[in-house]
């Protein structure tokens, strides 16, 4: 391309792929990670876990530990000075394990030293003597109440149905099947991390952590300190990917701890290892699934029944058993339903938050089970989406009205226009055959096959939940200044928000303020919820100071204010010739705003599951082609053919790149990725053993955004970072079975599924 | 910690004394928490993810699983090493511009990679690109923008010359 210096490049506006604003530090190493800080006199800090499911802690002698040269203190539940519990939604987990621990990898104690080796020898020098118990470790053991409580608020964590019109009735055709999900590590790659410095009269303390919820964290904290919340301040580090895990508390109590005990700075980092025991996990479930469909294929009824396995604590598993009987009809029309849902204790690692969060279950289920309608009816996997599918106005099976704009059959007739690829050639590199290099994965045996999957997604917290963001915006002499607590964590809200204030105040230069808890709650980066969430506290604040700015020029220059605009970076009379720039009309004054962005209330649900309890809905298709080699078990994803419902595209390369990462985790879900557990203990905690997909696993993507202006959304825009990887896994599982002809009802699917 | 050890390493062009270490110390240990650069991140600790990738004698390793000690006599480039101060190398630059980066803690163990590939082939395939970047793992990414961002080099590459 030629270049040219008279060529302006276009604003950093929003629907422009604006660049990273930290894009450069992190190519060239210089971002700074959690893991990455240091304070002076520094010290490390270090957790004890549990190796047993379920034991008695008949004691615990920290004598040794002590003595060992280098080390400057060791805690256990008995130096919790607060609430000895935390917990998001029940505050059932406890800081360290007292009497008893639940799975394997509850924490016992933790130690400051001089060195990570130190820690690693303190923690192998305290002896904690167990009494081990027989684990609870199969969830229908929990809902059938063959086993004495684990915790003292029983092994039931929820239990909700949903009742919906006629439940009695039945049809001609009725398919149904058990699913199994198995569980699945969010795996981001910045390891749990945080630095704590107590100030310095040992009153409070500043800590820096990688989180996706500044405000939850200090709340929780400050109740097990027994500090007041002023007394800690929170500041984001830098975070190396989250997708849920870093919603629940993980080292910052035992770093604030450690910080207050010691006196001094202390850094804690988790091994991969130990991230594997230390963050929640998406849950395992079983989901049975009867449909009840006319000979057309039209959906009359869906029987279901949801179990999640919370493990040990509560975590989010409640909204997760919500999100995932709610989500039990997809994207589909369905008046009829009888659905019921558990989510139990037992003493299996906890479970929480995972991008798709409870909809990811169900959608493996709904969508096994389309295929299932498909073929009794004789219809194909296309037709028999088209004509279940919802649109907007469609009663729920909870009795909500879907009011977001709902195109679900835009997003399955623009996949299904999306060419297939190329057929596999007769003589093919190895590497692009199934099972890669090295294994042997013959040509001649290689099936390939094509399957759908199509998913509805709720938008933002559930259930009555005001989970609002606030923003500040402050204009100076034309730059405007951001301040907000909304974690970024690698999905670009970083990039996004001086992209609404370019566009709202005709600004060029954003400064980004320090995101920490000197300003009210942004709520969790979850849910697929910031865009909407904090943009629209973003773009609100931005308005507020717009609006001032234009009274102060109409004032100035004798103009109706009403009839100002802004104009590229210029504030126009819209009526007349007047025009000044915006860095002149800010010139010498300041102007800020503060505002809270709130989304529409929701309410419980009630007994019979009835109730307008989410907020927003988004919708995609998934086309999947995949090579199989039948003998040996292998599978090769080809091709991943999308069109999402995004609302509005505010950064094409942003929404790209959240398109093909959700692809790439829901590729892992359906061919790779499984924490083993056996007998409540987990056999893979490693990345040798817990396989994520690489470069050469990725699929070709083949991606369409469909946008249509969701009204409700303040931006037009949906959250588009969920969807990517729900419908995905039933695709790629449903082009296994069209490949080999064999029903599969769990994922990931193994090699053994496919050729036993 | 008992940490007397003395010796030194040669990273980036520079001799860099390391001081009072343990020797049991790992490269990347030493390079992020003795000698100030923690640009290169470690997630795995067992060779598996790439984010810890550097450049020993020309060879692109894992610097987790090098003892520290034990580099003394070999040639060390690390992310730091192959940033110019002035300005982005063209594969850094093509990283932000094709949006490579989303978190970003994967990435300097890519740049390094990539910056290794190219090197070694200039005009690889992408089966050849696929597989030469297939031991740093990307979670964020799913890898499609970082194609794009080592098409785009090599583009920029071919019609520089």
């Amino acid at each position: 391309m030629a270049k040219s210096s008279t060529v302006t490049k276009p604003r950093d506006i929003l629907g422009n792929s604006a660049l990273r604003p930290d894009g450069a530090h992190k190519v060239q190493g210089s971002f700074e990670f959690t893991s990455d800080m240091h304070a002076e006199n520094m010290l490390w800090g270090a957790t004890l876990r549990s190796p047993h499911p379920y034991a008695n802690i008949i004691s615990i002698d920290t004598s040794a530990a002590l003595a060992l040269s280098g080390v400057h203190c060791v805690i256990t539940a008995d130096d919790v000075p607060g609430k000895p519990t935390y917990g998001l939604i029940s505050s059932d987990q406890p800081v360290f394990a007292k009497n008893v621990v639940r799975y394997m990898g509850e924490p016992v104690a933790a130690v400051a030293a001089d060195h990570p080796e130190t820690c690693r020898r303190a923690l192998a020098l305290i002896k904690v003597v167990y009494e081990v118990l027989t684990p609870l470790t199969n969830p229908e053991d929990a809902i059938a109440g063959s086993f004495d409580p684990i915790h003292p608020d029983g092994n039931i964590i929820r239990h909700q149905r949903i009742l919906r019109g006629d439940q009695s009735i039945s049809a001609e055709v009725v398919v149904e099947g058990e699913y199994i999900i198995g569980m699945q590590d969010q795996a981001f790659l910045g390891l749990e991390a945080a630095l704590a410095i107590p100030d310095s009269d040992g009153q409070g303390l500043h800590l820096h952590v990688a989180t996706q919820w500044l405000h939850e964290d200090l709340t929780q904290i400050s109740a097990c300190l027994n500090l007041p919340a002023e007394k800690i301040r929170l500041t984001l580090g830098g975070v190396g990917g989250a997708f849920g895990a870093r919603e629940d508390i993980s080292l910052q109590v035992h770093c604030c701890l450690l910080a207050l005990k010691a006196g001094r700075p202390i850094k804690m980092q988790y091994s991969r290892e130990e991230s594997f025991f230390g963050h929640v996990h998406r849950h395992p479930a079983t989901i049975f699934m009867r449909h009840h469909a006319d000979t057309n294929g039209k959906i009359v009824k869906i029987d279901a029944r949801f179990v999640f396995d919370g493990g040990a604590y509560t975590s989010t598993s409640p909204a997760v058993l919500i999100n995932g009987i709610t989500h039990t009809q997809g994207p589909y029309k369905c008046v009829n339903a009888t659905v019921d849902g558990y989510a139990v204790r037992t003493n299996n690692p906890p479970c929480g938050a995972m991008r798709g969060f409870g909809v990811v279950q169900a959608c493996f289920a709904h969508e096994s089970q389309m295929d299932k309608i498909a073929a009794a009816v004789g219809k194909s996997p296309v037709d028999i989406r088209l004509i279940n599918a919802m649109v907007t106005g469609d009663p729920l099976i909870t009795g909500q009205i879907m009011e977001s704009v709902a195109p679900v059959s835009r997003c399955i007739t623009e996949t299904n226009a999306i060419p297939l690829p190329a057929p596999l050639g007769e003589t093919v590199n190895e590497l692009s055959l199934p099972g890669g290099s090295g294994l042997t994965a013959s040509r001649s045996n290689i099936v390939r096959g094509i399957g759908w999957g199509v998913s509805m997604k709720n938008l933002m917290y559930s259930e009555g939940f005001d989970d609002y963001a606030t923003a500040r915006c402050t204009l100076k002499d034309g730059i405007a200044s951001l301040k907000f607590a909304t974690s970024e964590v690698g999905q670009g809200f970083v990039t996004l928000a001086p992209q609404i204030a370019r566009s709202v105040l005709g600004v060029d230069e954003v400064i980004l303020e320090p995101i920490d808890t000197h300003i009210g709650s942004a709520g969790s980066t979850s849910a697929s919820r910031q865009t909407w969430m904090s943009g629209g506290a973003v773009d609100g604040a931005c308005r507020l100071v717009r609006e001032r700015l234009f009274h102060h020029v109409g004032k100035q220059h004798s103009i109706d204010p009403l009839r100002l605009i802004i104009d590229g970076t210029d504030v126009v009379d819209q009526v007349g010739s007047f025009r000044i720039s915006v860095a002149e009309a800010s010139d010498g004054i300041e102007i800020s705003e503060t505002f809270e962005h709130h989304h529409r209330a929701t309410e419980e649900l009630d007994e019979n599951g009835q109730g307008n309890c989410h907020t927003a809905f988004a919708f995609v298709a998934h086309r999947a082609v995949v090579d199989v080699d039948p003998e040996l078990g292998l599978v090769k994803v080809v091709q991943i053919a999308t069109a999402q419902d995004v609302g509005r595209v505010l950064n094409p390369l942003s929404a790209i790149g959240q398109l093909e990462g959700g692809i790439a985790q829901g590729l892992g879900l359906a061919v790779m990725e499984e924490i083993v557990m056996k007998d409540g203990k987990v056999r893979n905690p490693s990345f040798t053993d817990y396989l994520l997909p690489t470069a050469l696993d990725a699929p070709d993507v083949v991606a369409v955004m469909i946008e249509e202006y969701e009204p409700q959304a303040p931006l037009g825009a949906k959250g588009i970072g969920e969807p990517p990887c729900i419908s995905v896994t039933p695709a790629i599982v449903a082009a296994i079975r069209n490949a080999i002809g064999k029903d599969i009802e769990r994922i990931p699917v193994r090699p053994q599924d496919i050729c036993l | 910690m008992s940490a007397n050890e003395f010796y030194s390493l040669q990273v980036n062009g520079k001799n860099m004394p390391v001081q009072d270490s343990w020797i049991g110390e790992s490269l990347l240990y030493v390079l992020r928490e003795r000698l100030g650069l923690p640009g290169t991140k470690g997630a795995c600790e067992q060779g598996e993810c790439g984010s810890c990738t550097v450049l020993m004698d020309g060879d692109a390793v894992c610097a987790c699983l090098v003892m520290a000690a034990t580099a003394v006599n070999s040639e060390i480039t690390t992310v730091e090493g192959i940033t110019s101060e002035s300005a982005l190398t063209d594969v850094q630059q093509s990283f932000v511009e094709e949006g490579a980066v989303q978190c970003g803690f994967c990435t300097p163990g890519l740049i390094v990679a990539v910056h290794h590939l190219l090197e070694k082939n200039p005009s690889p395939s992408e089966l050849e690109v696929k597989e030469a970047i297939s031991g740093n793992i990307c979670r964020c990414t799913g890898y499609g923008r970082v194609f794009a961002a080592v098409e785009a080099t090599i583009r920029s590459r071919n019609e520089v010359k």
